[in-house]
């Protein structure tokens, strides 16, 4: 306790370590106002919201004929490719049937489909998805669908011959009207290569579509939903959505996505994460603070009073530890709580689109930033025990946490090295800031320059954690063998 | 006249007689040959044409590398305050553009020696490695050559940016002082505006910072493609740091001769 005081004392009698801590919590508080310089981006077009309340791609080339009550719709799907597919098509292309509320984007429906990549699938209201038999459709191995509507249940099944049935889901979609849209659907996402994505679109070939219950007498109708958008990319050059009578059946093109939107379909979308954006600028100041309070020890010769006064000198580190990593983690909790409303207000008042996020994942990233800036102070007082030196310190801890971060959102530079260094180097703790979700269903761009974190947030500053504790632990052999 | 080359002289005797600066040299060329090594073990080019540009890959270990050449320019300054040799310093020597001038010409050589070494063992080891990741001419990629021009102005201008960076630390830490918070300084200018601009949504702020910061202009004198779509050319780029370092150069010598020691 009387070792906490000292270190304590000497903490907050040095001016320039009292003010480094408090210009670390101003720096996260009012640094996102760098972002806001240029004013929001133009974003004219609005961002559909899916049933579940988050951003949804709702973009398709829909036959559709009115169905009122209970029906039926069975059809058979005997090819699938893209453009930019080389014959096939991308893994998330989509061709099938779909009974919606209504053709306006981001309402209701259920869905059963061939797929590109990952065989039949059953999905609703965008964020579910099911998997059913697996391989791709050709004319040699069609694939037959089927979609049944019974009040507010929809059934989804699938048949390798038109005669032995497999259900691939039951789904319930509550409150659906009784006058429902139905019919043929065709979907194809951006094809992701590398770190950017292009535009792509799929072509289908169905046979003729067989229909039983309260189906409309009028024709198929063919309309593209969800142009308008932010979430539809639009179709590559020289293609267009379409529907085309073929022998009895129809060949439909079609672009777009039906499932939640990412990052990589709204760029312009602000994340919780973003406006801690003040972590980096702290974190460098932390770090000066934290490595200072040893290094000047040994610059001053105060190190051998400290010494001295007859405590095992692993109680003096982790005295020092306790105290510029509890002043660390409370002022920059301040901080951090009062940034993420503050700034998330602001941003959202200037038109630019905020990506949800439940209030137990935005106090995990507020705390999770105060802790992360806790525990790099501890391992910059233990890299400063270690090197003994403030300048060689502080350089191998910037390098160490805010360097593989840099080299992450370095354009140039291989993805695969990104998600390395997101992995196994400090810079990992930056996950705790991750708010946004990765949905299977989806091929987005997941990389820590859109705010996808290949750990899981506390595995991130477990990482950090790790790397502290044994510069800590060397430290501490280092302090108790060495003479001061 | 014999009164600059006696400081230089001094400067020289003080970097080659402490094994700081040894050291520090060292592992500026281990970690950058080494950051470059691992970039281009890292990196693969499956198809024709794949948009790298192969020259900012390889080189890419200066990013690590100019960390501990900030240290060393940064310790030969605030060295000196630490141990209060400055005073002895400015005893024997005077004038104080002197003192510094003769620190930034020493440093400069000692830099350029040794970046120039890591510059030329990055190009050999990515000519190793490069090619067994489809870097192949039939892929477009005939090989790194220094008789290429570009090819020899992003490595020579490689060299240039280390020794910019030096000096930059160098004046920074003759206005700071304290060794941790000139380090602390330099790092966060260098590191820190390439993160910032990540969050700017603006596309014409982002395209300014991007031409102010000193990295990210200074960095541009390793492109070697697509240099109609960089925000800054690759000599321009550099003559952005150059300012910063002679900014920090002056502001570094005016301090100190205002200021006691």
């Amino acid at each position: 306790m009387r070792l906490l005081r000292a270190e304590w004392t000497k903490f907050r009698s040095v001016p320039g370590w009292v003010r480094g801590s408090v210009v670390a919590a101003l720096l996260i508080l009012l640094f996102p106002i760098a972002g806001l310089g240029g004013g929001a981006p133009d974003q004219a077009s609005p961002v559909p919201i899916g049933p579940h309340g988050g951003p949804v791609s709702s973009g398709y080339f829909f036959v559709h004929r009115p169905l009122s009550g209970d029906g039926r719709i069975t059809v058979a799907v005997s090819a699938l490719t893209s453009v930019r597919g080389d014959g096939a098509a991308t893994p998330w292309a989509k061709a099938g049937l779909i009974v919606t509320a209504g053709p306006e984007p981001g309402a209701r429906y259920a869905a059963i489909m061939v797929t590109g990549g990952h065989g039949v699938r059953m999905q609703h209201d965008y964020v579910h998805d099911r998997g059913g038999r697996p391989g791709a459709v050709s004319a040699d191995a069609p694939r037959w669908l089927r979609l049944t509507r019974s009040g507010d249940t929809v059934t989804g099944e699938e048949s390798p011959d038109g005669e032995r049935w497999n259900e691939v889901a039951t789904v319930r979609l509550p409150g659906l009207a009784a006058t429902v849209q139905a019919g043929l659907f065709v979907a194809c996402p951006q094809h992701v290569e590398g770190i950017g994505t292009a535009g792509d679109a799929a072509t289908a070939a169905f046979g003729a579509p067989r229909l039983t219950g309260g189906w409309s007498a009028a024709g198929w109708a063919g309309d593209q939903v969800g142009a308008g958008t932010a979430t539809f990319a639009g179709y590559p050059r020289g293609t267009t959505g379409s529907f085309a009578p073929a022998g009895d059946g129809f060949t439909v093109t079609g672009a777009g996505d039906l499932a939640p939107a990412t990052r990589s379909e709204l760029p312009v979308g602000a994340a919780a994460g973003d406006v801690l954006f003040g972590t980096f600028p702290a974190l460098v100041v932390i770090v000066v603070v934290a490595t200072l309070m040893i290094t000047t020890e040994y610059r001053y010769g105060m190190i051998r009073s400290t010494l001295s006064a007859g405590n095992r000198r692993v109680r003096i580190l982790a005295a020092k530890a306790a105290v510029v990593a509890g002043v660390t983690f409370t002022t920059c909790l301040v901080a951090a709580a009062l940034a993420v409303p503050l700034w998330l207000r602001v941003v959202r008042g200037l038109g630019v689109y905020v990506f949800p996020v439940t209030s137990g994942a935005a106090l995990r990233a507020e705390v999770g930033t105060a802790a992360l800036l806790a525990v790099a102070a501890v391992f910059a007082l233990a890299v400063g025990t270690i090197l003994r030196r403030s300048a060689t310190a502080v350089t191998t801890v910037v390098a160490a946490v805010v360097l593989p971060y840099l080299l992450a959102l370095t354009p140039f530079l291989p993805p695969s090295m990104a998600v390395w260094l997101t992995r196994f180097t400090p810079a990992a703790a930056m996950a705790v800031q991750q708010t946004l979700v990765r949905y299977p269903q989806v091929d987005g761009l997941y990389t820590p320059a859109a705010g996808y974190y290949p750990l899981p947030p506390w595995a991130g500053l477990a990482v950090l954690g790790g790397y502290t504790a044994l510069a800590f632990a060397v430290a501490a052999v280092l302090l108790c063998r060495r003479d001061a | 006249m014999s009164t600059a080359l006696r400081s230089v002289r001094a400067e020289w005797t003080k970097l080659r007689t402490t094994p700081g600066p040894a050291w520090l040299l060292l592992v500026t060329a281990v970690v950058t040959v080494a950051l470059g090594a691992a970039v281009s073990a890292a990196a693969t080019c499956p198809h024709d044409g794949c948009g790298i540009d192969v020259a900012r890959l390889i080189l890419s270990g200066v990013y690590l590398g100019q960390a501990p050449v900030a240290v060393l320019a940064v310790l030969a300054v605030s060295g000196e305050y630490s141990t209060a040799l400055i005073r002895t310093t400015l005893t024997a020597m005077p004038s104080r553009p002197a003192v510094l001038g003769a620190k930034a010409l020493v440093l400069g050589v000692a830099v350029a020696a040794i970046g120039s070494l890591a510059v030329l063992g990055s190009l050999l080891v990515a000519g190793v490695l490069l090619p067994r990741h489809g870097f192949t001419p039939e892929h477009g990629y005939p090989g790194l050559s220094l008789a290429d021009g570009p090819v020899l102005r992003a490595s020579g201008g490689t060299v240039a940016y280390l020794v910019l960076v030096a000096i930059l630390s160098l004046g920074a830490a003759a206005v700071v002082r304290d060794s941790g918070a000139a380090i602390g300084s330099v790092l966060g200018l260098l590191y820190l505006p390439p993160l910032v601009t990540q969050l700017v949504t603006d596309p014409d702020l982002h395209r300014r910072l991007e031409q102010l910061a000193p990295m990210s202009a200074g960095l541009a004198v390793q492109a070697t493609t697509g240099l109609h779509q960089l925000p800054i050319g690759p000599w321009a780029g550099l003559g952005v740091l150059a300012a910063w370092s002679a900014g920090a150069l002056l502001a570094g010598t005016a301090l100190l001769r205002h200021r006691d020691t």
